[in-house]
């Protein structure tokens, strides 16, 4: 009893640097977890089929990873929020269809137009949700939802039985996603510098903290003079916008684009989301930790296609491995309330 | 304690009501645009292609209602229909009796609810994400069982249910038994113990655990029933396509979420009745023919569908914003509020 | 205030349920066409006009089916104006049965005196088909069957003649020799497993190709680019791939031509020439083939406009005469075939620059 009681006194004695210590580890843990899952996994295929780790399954997993990626870290900020976006994959498929579209009737149409274009469809989307559920007081599950429904019948409308086909597209273009230096291409560069940043913003700038607030108490940030509305807004056109910019990176990945691009990336980028750490309930989460899930995901499909694994357990073993995903988890976020539990109850004393 | 509870569902019940109005004429106006547009919108005929078309999303809105009123959501339930379906065919291209199959769907549908239910209230993940990654699993058992094969030789008896309708009617099957549940339902949702502490742990999970509901059992229940008619849905599909495929159902699973929140089902759970999920189900199948029996185009249905959904969430909110006005940040200058109702 | 509550909840289910008897008992609405079983005899004289006919494909928005049914292209809806009918294209977007089966009722229920449909699923369909037929409908199938449940099937080429000529144009590429896989649609779909089916008979006659492995990119780009990668990286030593779906042979050649592989496996399947032309020009695909997706709507069309004028009825020899593309034969089966599948190359495909937008 005596030695509790010390120990207990010993910790309280620097309280400030013992919860800084915990925060730390505890944002470590959640992200350093999926990265050891991601290794782990990495090591084990490798092992058994070395082709995996070559340079140009690299490319090729880097490449199918970049638009997911990018989703994934406007749909953490939106869910950090306590809020969901269900529309980026119509968002998505409209941006490619349109920007990329361009190419046909304006054959010199400088690169950078293009994806001008796609930002600004994904931001008007991004505010027209952000508008709807931050003004309107309405749950963003179901103004997204019904957004998905619209924006898909809108894309499907303009492209009627069109696509876009690869022989339209600049070589320029169509070389953005492959570009790179011994398989890395500098768009997956590109895209890890951009999460980083997205990253250090939420978790440094203010405005970026007060997403986390709203998350865990939308009533206690609102009370504590947070702009609620204004801070939801942003975060939902920031998804909006990002959703734009990966249509077009999309359509120079695939380059051919009909009316389903995109077609039921939601729930891929919302389980990337989550198994990343991203608690879908708000308030805690990183956008690198979802970027990693992104990255998880692929490589698990591309393993198994990789490893000849049949198909046809594909999608069973994807679901089972979210659900042991978000388990583990749950259980490491309930061991590190006990820990701070633990820990407060010691300062009280 | 019982009072408050009472008082508390009387005044839900009451706010809802006036949804239920409005879907009501929202109902009728669909009836009179369909019959405008078609002289053949209102034959028994094309009731009889409505109800075949849209039972199964209509039968398994019924679980669906009961799950998001008590604040969890399931987005398994087309994986189930497909995967019950998957084991039919599969149990079928073995000769097994068709009783024995059907007792085998079923404790399959249980057990998918259980599964369901447990990750959500015993391991206490929550169920937006639960329901994403068994959605993806069930699908995949499907897959497993069925692989590229596709089973279709079912006995004409069982099969005529896509085509047939009950003896004497026009009334096909599925809309037949979706009946019966709707009722079910609304007698457990509307008239029990059960269906109240339904209401109560949406609305207040503390709440109704401390006025000694057990909420994870119920949850548990909840998960399993919709389990288990999912797997019913599944048959029923199975029969009215004559076909067992991986791929029965894909994708529904919205398209039932969107007709129970359009039945002005609260997403955040504690409001909505069952009588409303009814409307929109009508509503929702009426539309989508009225709309296949114009020259409309196919393609824009998706629009009318989802902006539907908005009109649901904004016209309950507009009324609200109307007595307590805008957010201080969208107004500019501060203004006095109007006492709150 | 519960027995009012109750009440008014009661409302809508009594409404419901009169709504219901009302629907039941009333009279079954005018949806049959002019009477007329398919009987044995044939009628000579003109075909008849202003018959209802719907074009239902698998899907709107597939670029395949919009060359297939338009006017601008010269397919089926050009054919049904051409014998002054009346044409219209309805179905889902989700190219599955419960997406296609709405769109086939709708049709009946508006007086449809002949459908035109690409089948979803062979067996799916049939409740809904056999009861049209039953009504005197005229159902003709087109570039997917549904064998139990229609009058007539236009098929674009022979399934076996698809299967022997893409296993022929591979084998050519590669010198008869070395491993190949297939990149093929969804796990369940019908033609592809029949094609399938006989380019695995043709390849007994080139012993040293061997076929290591089917994948299935289920018509959705992301997955095929995946099985595609992941073939690739399982089977270093592949020389060729077939892919007989246009997504699929799409989505591999973007592999290829942005990958290693680039001119070490060969690539060939069916695909549409405008789509295709960038690999095909680039070097990544050296031949592909496809038969003219309107001249097998256009086709489809004269074939349902007879059957239903009572000119033809599916029994093998008959001739149906088809306007600009001549004449043809019925084969077995109640069969037509449009005729041998296309060859695109690098010289001829600048000619199919039309088969776009």
């Amino acid at each position: 009893m005596t030695s509790t009681v010390t120990e207990r006194t010993g910790s309280a004695a620097a309280p400030g640097a013992g919860s800084r210590r915990l925060t730390e580890r505890v944002f470590r843990i959640r992200e350093s977890g999926i990265i050891v899952v991601f290794l782990v996994f990495v090591g084990v295929t490798t092992a058994i089929h070395p082709e995996f780790l070559n340079q140009q399954n690299i490319q090729f997993l880097l490449v199918n990873t970049v638009v997911y990626a990018l989703l994934a870290l406007g749909e953490t900020m939106v869910v950090i929020s306590r809020n969901v976006d269900l529309s980026i994959g119509s968002v998505l498929g409209l941006s490619a269809y349109v920007s990329a579209g361009l190419f046909g009737p304006h054959p010199g149409i400088p690169i950078p137009v293009v994806f001008l274009v796609g930002l600004g469809i994904g931001l008007a989307c991004g505010m027209a949700n952000g508008l709807m559920v931050a003004l309107g007081r309405v749950p963003s599950l179901v103004v997204t939802l019904a957004t998905l429904y619209i924006i898909r019948g809108i894309d499907i409308l303009i492209v009627g039985g069109n696509e876009v086909t690869a022989q339209t597209l600049p070589n320029s273009f169509a070389s953005i996603p492959r570009a790179g230096l011994l398989g890395v291409p500098y768009l997956a560069i590109a895209v890890a510098v951009v999460v980083g940043i997205g990253a250090y913003y939420l978790r440094s700038f203010r405005s970026g903290r007060e997403l986390y607030a709203i998350g865990s108490n939308p009533e206690a940030a609102r009370l504590a003079g947070i702009p609620t509305g204004r801070r939801i807004f942003t975060a939902f056109t920031v998804s909006g916008g990002i959703a734009g910019v990966a249509g077009v990176l999309w359509a120079a990945q695939y380059q051919t684009i009909d009316s389903t691009a995109g077609t039921g990336y939601e729930l891929t980028v919302i389980s990337a989301v989550v198994v990343g750490g991203v608690a879908i309930f708000g308030g805690s989460g990183s956008a690198v930790g979802a970027a990693v899930g992104a990255l998880l995901l692929s490589s698990i499909t591309s393993a198994l296609n990789v490893l000849g694994i049949s198909q046809l357990w594909l999608e069973a073993i994807s679901g089972f491995l979210l659900l042991v995903a978000i388990t583990l988890d749950r259980v490491i976020s309930l061991r590190l309330q006990a820990a701070l539990r633990r820990r407060s109850a010691g300062v009280g004393t | 304690m019982e009072r408050d509870l009472t008082a508390r569902l009387s005044a839900t019940a009451r706010a809802s009501l006036r949804w239920e109005t409005g879907l009501l004429l929202l109902v009728v106006a669909i009836l009179i645009f369909g019959a405008s547009t078609s002289s053949q919108f209102l034959t028994s005929g094309n009731f009889f292609n409505t109800g075949v078309t849209s039972g199964e999303i209509a039968i398994m809105a019924l679980p669906m209602t009961l799950i998001i009123i008590s604040g969890e959501i399931d987005l398994s339930v087309a994986s189930i229909l497909g995967m019950s379906s998957a084991l039919l065919g599969y149990l079928w291209a073995r000769h097994w009796p068709m009783l024995a199959i059907f007792v085998m769907v079923a404790l399959l549908g249980l057990v998918a609810g259980l599964v369901n239910g447990l990750l959500v209230t015993r391991v206490g993940l929550p169920s937006l994400a639960v329901t994403i990654g068994t959605l993806a699993l069930y699908r995949g058992v499907a897959l497993i069982l069925l692989g590229p094969n596709t089973i279709s030789n079912f006995p004409a008896s069982y099969t005529n249910i896509g085509v047939l309708p009950l003896p004497g009617t026009q009334i096909p099957y599925n809309v037949a038994i979706f009946v019966v549940l709707a009722v079910i339902f609304g007698i457990v949702l509307h008239f029990t113990a059960t269906g109240r502490s339904i209401y109560a742990m949406g609305a207040s999970p503390e709440a109704a655990l401390f006025a000694g509901i057990r909420v994870k059992r119920v949850k548990t229940m909840l998960y399993m029933t919709s389990g288990l008619v999912c797997a019913l849905a599944g048959v029923l599909w199975t029969f009215r396509l004559a076909t067992a495929v991986q791929n029965n159902g894909l994708g529904l699973e919205l398209d039932v979420v969107a007709i129970v929140l359009l039945g002005g089902v609260s997403i955040f759970g504690g409001k909505g009745t069952l009588a409303g999920v009814v409307l929109a189900v009508i509503a929702f199948a009426a539309l989508q023919n009225a709309l296949l029996l114009t020259n409309f185009n196919q393609e824009a249905t998706g629009i009318v569908i989802g902006a539907l959904l908005l009109v649901s969430v904004f016209a309950p909110n507009a009324a609200a914003l109307w007595r307590t006005g805008l957010p201080r940040w969208a107004r500019g200058r501060p203004r006095r509020t109007a006492p709150t109702t | 205030m519960r027995r009012t509550v109750r009440r008014a909840l009661w409302a809508p289910v009594v409404l419901l349920s009169a709504s219901a008897l009302l629907a039941a008992c009333s009279s079954s609405g005018g949806s049959s066409p002019s009477a007329g079983s398919s009987s044995g005899s044939t009628s000579s004289g003109a075909l008849k006009k202003g018959l209802k006919v719907f074009v239902i494909p698998k899907n709107l928005g597939n670029a395949y089916f919009t060359l297939a049914d338009s006017v601008k292209t010269g397919g089926a809806l050009a054919a049904l104006g051409t014998l002054g009918e009346t044409g219209q294209e309805t179905s889902g977007t989700a190219a599955t049965p419960a997406s296609q089966i709405p769109a086939i009722q709708a049709a009946i229920t508006k007086g449809a005196n002949a459908l035109i449909v690409s089948a979803t699923d062979p067996s799916a369909l049939c409740p809904t088909l056999k009861a049209a037929m039953a009504k005197g409908i005229t159902v003709v199938t087109y570039d997917s069957d549904a064998p139990a449940c229609r009058d007539i099937f236009v098929n674009q080429a022979s399934s076996q003649a698809i299967g022997e000529t893409e296993v022929d144009l591979l084998a050519k590429e590669i010198n008869g020799t070395g491993e190949i896989g297939i990149v093929s649609a969804a796990a369940s779909a019908t033609n592809q497993n029949t094609w399938i089916g006989y380019m695995k008979q043709e390849l007994k006659k080139y012993p040293k190709m061997k076929l290591v492995s089917t994948v299935y990119g289920n018509d959705d780009p992301t997955t095929a680019t995946q099985v595609t990668q992941g073939l690739l990286q399982h089977y270093p030593n592949l020389k060729g791939i077939i892919s007989p779906t246009t997504v699929g042979i799409l989505a591999a050649a973007q592999v290829l031509d942005t990958s290693k592989y680039k001119g070490k496996v060969a690539l060939t399947g069916l695909g549409t020439p405008v789509a295709m032309k960038k690999y095909v020009m680039d070097g990544t695909v050296q031949k592909f083939e496809l038969w003219n997706p309107a001249n097998l709507g256009y086709l489809a069309a004269y074939a349902a406009v007879n059957f239903a004028s009572k000119k033809i009825t599916g029994a093998a020899g008959q001739t149906l005469s088809a306007g600009k593309l001549g004449s043809f034969t019925i084969g077995a089966d109640h069969t037509i075939l449009l005729g041998p599948p296309l060859v695109f190359t690098k010289s001829n495909i600048n000619n199919y620059n039309s088969w776009g937008f």
